[in-house]
């Protein structure tokens, strides 16, 4: 059907004036901007970057709702504020230290070494899960202390505020999985370019989730 | 040769089995069809609630058998009780907005023509496409589960098991607290009402649903529009229904993890305990709330209205996007300022997100927010001005080709003027307080809102049914369908306006207790009777939709000699939209009538000066 359609096309130029113009052998498909389409059809690096600062507006969005409700509830009187357990205070080392790791790893990656790559992601894959194991702990604290999910809105919120924030860090997680599992792999060329185009967006998104998370630590620590 | 290389190299080929060109598409244009369907279905659905409510207002107390025999508890005897009445307004409110006014704009006719318009092969991420419609339609379904949880006691039972905030089957089609939801009452469960168990909390989950699907649309649409406009398409060739859709987009990204934040929270107040939106010391039906304290009800309605407002830009913009492209196409004329027309659809979608507050002036709020609020809603007035006057322009001295998508998209003009000018009325504090909760507000926002947009998607219809199906749509049926639309909507909405001047409220079931409101009485069945053949004449256009697919007349490529990339191709495009080949774009996308050409109309493919072939 479609065969069909497209040779009816290249053999009907006179659709629109100056359409449509017989492709070259080196002709692109569409895709991407003007400065690529002079050889094959490129990989583009910017798709992963721009899609990955698309989604962290959304989750930013979500957050600053929660954090907004946060910050107006806690200017009610019936507001009772709990204390920090200190799983939280070890888990924020957690995930700042994996963001070292991870700007490591693409250090690594630059440079080509792929083995090293490797050794820097799983570590921060090995941080990742530290610091979910970590947020649990807190949760066990939390509940040990007498605080649950019901209850006055900022018991609530340890809760709602580290689950959420957990729920985003897995998605971090499974993207690093990913990479790893490709990590031990010499490529070169557009293979290579994609891979360190992927290893940038999911960098970008451990750190937000790092920040993130030291921001939503912050305000339940130090905003009550 | 070339050709056989260019084939192996460029086409992807477009799938065999039925379930993945049919159903499971990664085709942009497939998505795009599903989008419009599941708005046709959903349509119904609102489309009769809103003819029961009329029925209801105005023969109150009349026994009508079948819906004794559909909602016996909610209708005992055939006769609707005022919470089923309540339920009817929500379902009508929830359905129309989501998945009505902002799929088929939006996820419809943008899915199916931005991509092509822009001369990409599809979008950015086809299966994310797949995926958010596909989840989208599962929010569809969950909140037909809201009507059959409520309204049936066998389906009811099941749900009740679920616990508490579960209690169902109460008889009503859904929950009665409006498309808003308002808090505490949507915060509570069975206590605050029927329809307030089970019917709220598949309310919630439905709409969590349709925001992920909308996020995951937009991101596809930001990133497609950014990333894969062919050969020459610079932003200010854009067509303007890629801003508009573009700008919709931005606004869907930013407003729904708000409501998704919003939701998140007010079903963990029904399922989980907290109290983000429950006070203490809470009086509901002569009981006091326990275990409850330190939330605020008030915190709803700013989540709420900071997606809400948004969310009645994300429902009209594409079709202003649509509007100003057919009629400048039908016109014959460029776009009157088509710089001004871009900045003003972003300005309107940018200050959107500033004026919430004006959905709540009666909350209590602060005089000096109020007044914020209210000069930033006024000030939407002036980008909107500037479209209107350059739709005006467009017109002004053309020969016009009264089409039937032109005479959309000219009623489009009319119902926008009509509607957004009581935006000034009730974007003012003072007026507010009179006008809040009237049927005022309702004419309004139906105009504004619902009805504009609906003509704008009519408009699109018609102009790009050619395109989609290869087969034109019968234009009599289609001029028989605007005329008896065009009026009945104006005979509906237009005497809300003085209902709500008199002081009727919005909401309520019945009026026959209020002396005050004895002399509408006559409107009311002015506006029944109007509903009631303005919902019935839909059926010409579901008509001539269906048989048009199959009989119409075949439509030529660019069967209304316009000027876009999508009349390029054939009619329906193929499956990779260009053949592998890639689009080349030299102009702006409104260039009629230009003086010294052979023709009145010069498409965006053809190269400047010279004849095909020159280069």
């Amino acid at each position: 059907m479609a065969t069909v359609t497209s040779t009816k096309t290249a053999a009907k130029p006179g659709v629109g004036p100056g359409w449509p113009k017989p492709p070259g052998q080196n002709g692109s498909n569409g895709n991407g901007r003007s400065r690529r389409f002079r050889g094959r059809r490129k990989f583009s690096k910017d798709t992963y970057r721009i899609v990955v600062w698309i989604l962290l507006a959304a989750i930013l969005m979500m957050f600053v709702a929660l954090a907004s409700s946060y910050i107006v509830l806690s200017g009610n009187p019936e507001w009772q504020p709990v204390r920090m357990p200190r799983a939280f205070m070890f888990s924020t080392g957690l995930i700042l230290a994996s963001s070292v790791t991870m700007t490591a790893a693409r250090r690594q990656l630059e440079q080509g070494l792929s083995k090293k790559y490797q050794g820097w992601l799983l570590l921060t894959l090995l941080l990742g899960f530290a610091f979910l194991a970590c947020q649990l702990k807190g949760w066990k604290q939390l509940v040990s202390a007498g605080v649950f999910i019901s209850g006055n809105p900022h018991s609530s919120f340890y809760f709602l505020f580290t689950g959420a924030h957990g729920i985003h860090l897995l998605g971090g997680l499974t993207a690093l999985g990913f990479l790893a599992a490709r990590s031990g792999r010499v490529l070169s060329g557009e293979a290579s370019e994609k891979r360190s185009a992927a290893a940038d967006a999911v960098a970008l998104y451990w750190h937000f989730m790092d920040g993130l998370w030291v921001c939503l630590f912050l305000l339940l620590w130090l905003w009550k | 040769m070339a050709e056989a290389i260019h084939e192996e190299v460029h086409r992807h080929p477009a799938p065999t089995g039925f379930i993945r060109k049919y159903i499971f598409s990664i085709d942009h244009k497939v998505i795009g069809i599903q989008y419009i369907l599941l708005a046709l279905t959903a349509v119904v659905v609102g489309l009769v609630m809103s003819v029961l409510m009329r029925l209801n207002l105005s023969w109150p107390g009349t026994n009508w058998p079948i819906m004794g025999t559909l909602f016996p508890t909610g209708a005992p005897g055939g006769i609707m009780s005022p919470e089923f009445y309540l339920s009817l307004v929500t379902m009508h409110g929830t359905i129309m907005v989501f998945f009505v006014l902002t799929t088929a704009p939006q996820g419809g006719f943008g899915n199916y023509f931005l991509p092509i318009q822009i001369g990409a092969d599809d979008m950015a991420f086809p299966f994310l496409n797949m995926m958010s419609f596909w989840v989208t339609f599962v929010g569809f379904v969950v909140l037909l589960l809201a009507i059959f949880a409520e309204g049936n006691l066998t389906i009811g039972s099941w749900f009740s098991k679920l616990g508490e905030s579960f209690a169902a089957g109460s008889g009503t089609v859904g929950p009665i607290g409006g498309w808003t939801g308002y808090a505490p009452l949507s915060a509570l469960g069975k206590i605050a009402g029927p329809g307030q168990g089970a019917g709220v909390n598949l309310w919630i989950i439905s709409i969590a649903i349709f925001c992920v699907g909308s996020l995951l649309g937009a991101l596809n649409f930001i990133t497609t529009l950014l990333n894969m406009r062919t050969r020459g398409m610079t932003l200010m060739r854009m067509p303007l229904t890629c801003w508009a859709w573009f700008t919709t987009a931005v606004l869907a990204l930013l407003s729904f993890p708000v409501l998704l934040g919003g939701g998140i929270l007010l079903l963990l107040d029904r399922v989980a305990g907290t109290s983000f939106f429950i006070p203490g010391g809470l009086y509901v039906s002569g009981s006091l709330v326990p275990l409850h304290n330190g939330g605020s009800p008030l915190l709803w309605q700013h989540l709420f209205w900071f997606f809400g407002h948004p969310e009645v830009y994300i429902a009209i913009l594409p079709g202003m996007g649509a509007t100003s492209h057919i009629l400048s196409t039908f016109a014959r004329k460029p776009i009157f300022g088509y710089r001004a027309m871009v900045f003003a659809i972003f300005a309107i979608g940018m200050l959107g997100f500033f004026v919430w507050g004006h959905h709540m002036f009666i909350s209590g709020m602060s005089p000096y927010s109020a007044v914020a609020f209210s000069v930033l809603t006024l000030s939407i007035g002036v980008p909107s001005a500037i479209k209107t006057f350059n739709w005006l322009g467009t017109l002004w001295g053309a020969k016009i080709r009264f089409t039937t998508p032109m005479l959309f998209a000219i009623g489009f003009v009319s119902l926008f003027v009509a509607g957004g000018i009581t935006g000034l009325v009730l974007g003012q504090t003072s007026l507010d307080f009179f006008f809040h909760d009237t049927y005022f507000v309702t004419a309004h926002f139906h105009l504004v809102m619902g009805v504009a947009s609906i003509f704008g998607m009519f408009a699109a219809t018609y102009f790009w049914f050619p395109k989609m199906f290869g087969r034109m749509m019968s234009e009599s049926l289609g001029k028989f369908h605007f005329w008896v639309t065009f009026i009945g909507v104006y005979a509906i909405f237009v005497p809300f306006h003085a209902m709500g001047m008199v002081g009727m409220p919005r909401r309520y079931a019945q009026f026959g207790e209020y002396e005050f409101l004895k002399n509408t009485h006559g409107l009311v069945l002015f506006v029944t009777v109007a509903a009631i053949i303005t919902a019935v004449v839909q059926l010409v256009f579901y008509f001539n939709f269906f048989w048009s697919m199959f009989k119409g007349k075949k439509a030529g490529d660019n069967p209304w000699e316009a000027t876009t990339l999508e009349w390029n191709i054939p009619s329906p495009p193929p499956h990779d939209n260009f053949a592998g080949i890639v689009p080349e774009v030299y102009r702006g996308p409104y260039e009629f009538a230009v003086p010294g050409a052979a023709k009145d109309y010069i498409m965006q493919s053809e190269p400047e000066g010279g004849p095909v072939g020159a280069h």
